[in-house]
């Protein structure tokens, strides 16, 4: 009964989800990670350190990491330093696409969603965080930190 | 995706997990032997400014909210003081009190509000316009009468759904980070966000001057900072939603000193 309950819930989310998540790059979650590439080319780790280290994208206001010269960095959510070691790359994908769907009570945004949100502001409403190309951009970077 | 009962089977974990993200509300409350204001984690150059009147930018709006105080406003040609007296005397407290239930409202008003009302009903003056002059003046000037007083919500059965609607917009999760109020302020108070202290939102000091903005502030324009950061729709000044979190957020801080008119960064 349970089940039958939950197939209902994520048949009706997937029929009002589907609309605004059409505009995004189609991904398949298995277990705990998106194996592939979102656009289906890697990304760059040196693009992907610029992202990271750029406030806008909020990454640390959170985080910190392995950047000596950055003043500014959170220390709410593990340091990155040697994300790299502890999850793949496809893991780390599914962590910056949508970390809800492994902690429902986490405080990480999901960076390529766009649906199931309350009052986006208008200049944000319909985009993802980031970007397919940013999250492989990222995903890269972060796979390089081993340590 | 690959179509049919098995991937649906897969899927729906995760969907549901989904789901109840909806749902969830965050955040345990503080409890009442571990709240601090902002101020506590103040740096040493700011406290002093706060703690000195000639050094704190606020007692420039409750100078001009003084002058305010007694002078005579509108087609009635009434002062404040015509009405209320010294205020040192018939506003002492009060600023503590609200926002309080008006009965005519139907709901509870905020300090500024009852301003308004006041220039509206007593004086047939014209409303301040929120974050004006005028408005922060005198909402500093008569918050500085309170200065010291515990934060007193009214005991008022009509104010609890509002209260708690407040609270639920609290622990709603909103705009593109899809966070709530309580994630960071509950959850996470005194953790350092982007390096700074994150306070635990203890609405002591308003209207109040902050360094970022090189100005006097109210609560809702601090509020609505904080939506903006979350890249929410933010309200408009005056929204029910902000005098519902203001009714919460009072609650929520109550028996902790008033401090206005405060310092922060």
């Amino acid at each position: 009964m349970k089940f039958m309950l939950t197939a209902l819930l994520a048949n009706a989310l997937m029929m009002t989800a589907a609309p605004a998540q059409d505009a995004l790059h189609r991904f398949e979650v298995v277990g705990d990670a998106i194996p592939s590439s979102l656009t289906g080319a890697p990304g760059d780790p040196a693009r992907g350190r610029a992202i990271v280290l750029k406030r806008e994208n909020t990454c640390l206001l959170c985080h910190s990491g392995p950047f000596p010269d950055e003043r500014f960095q959170g220390d709410l959510s593990p340091s990155l330093a040697g994300a790299g070691a502890r999850w793949s790359e496809g893991q780390l994908r599914l962590r910056l696409v949508d970390a809800s769907r492994l902690n429902p009570a986490t405080i990480m945004p999901s960076y390529y969603r766009v649906d199931g949100l309350t009052r986006v502001a208008p200049a944000w409403r319909g985009k993802p965080i980031l970007t397919a190309e940013q999250i492989e951009d990222v995903v890269a970077y972060l796979a390089t930190l081993r340590e | 995706m690959t179509s049919g009962w098995a991937s649906l089977r897969r899927l729906a974990p995760a969907v549901f997990v989904l789901a109840a993200t909806a749902i969830v509300t965050a955040s345990a409350e503080i409890p009442l032997n571990e709240r601090r204001s902002g101020y506590a984690d103040l740096g040493r150059e700011t406290k002093a400014m706060q703690d000195d009147d000639t050094a704190n930018p606020g007692m420039l709006a409750v100078l001009d909210g003084e002058a305010l105080w007694s002078a005579k406003a509108g087609s009635a040609g009434r002062s404040c003081a015509d009405c209320h007296g010294d205020a040192r005397t018939s506003m002492k407290g009060v600023a503590a009190r609200y926002p309080a239930f008006d009965a005519k409202a139907g709901r509870p008003v905020n300090i500024e509000q009852r301003i308004n009302l006041c220039r509206d009903e007593r004086q047939q003056a014209k409303p301040f316009a929120y974050e004006s002059r005028d408005m922060l003046a005198l909402s500093a000037f008569v918050g500085l009468q309170s200065r010291g007083q515990p934060i007193a919500p009214p005991d008022d059965a009509r104010l609890q759904p509002f209260r708690d609607a407040g609270r639920d917009t609290y622990n709603r999760r909103q705009g593109q980070l899809n966070l709530a109020c309580g994630h960071c302020h509950d959850d996470n108070r005194g953790q350092r966000l982007a390096g700074i202290v994150i306070p635990q939102a203890h609405p002591t000091g308003y209207p109040l001057y902050r360094l970022e903005w090189q100005s006097v502030g109210s609560l809702q324009r601090r509020l609505r900072n904080c939506l903006i950061g979350m890249r929410a729709e933010h309200y408009a000044y005056g929204a029910p939603e902000y005098v519902e979190l203001e009714t919460y957020l009072m609650w929520r801080a109550r028996g902790m000193p008033m401090e206005t008119p405060a310092v922060r960064p």
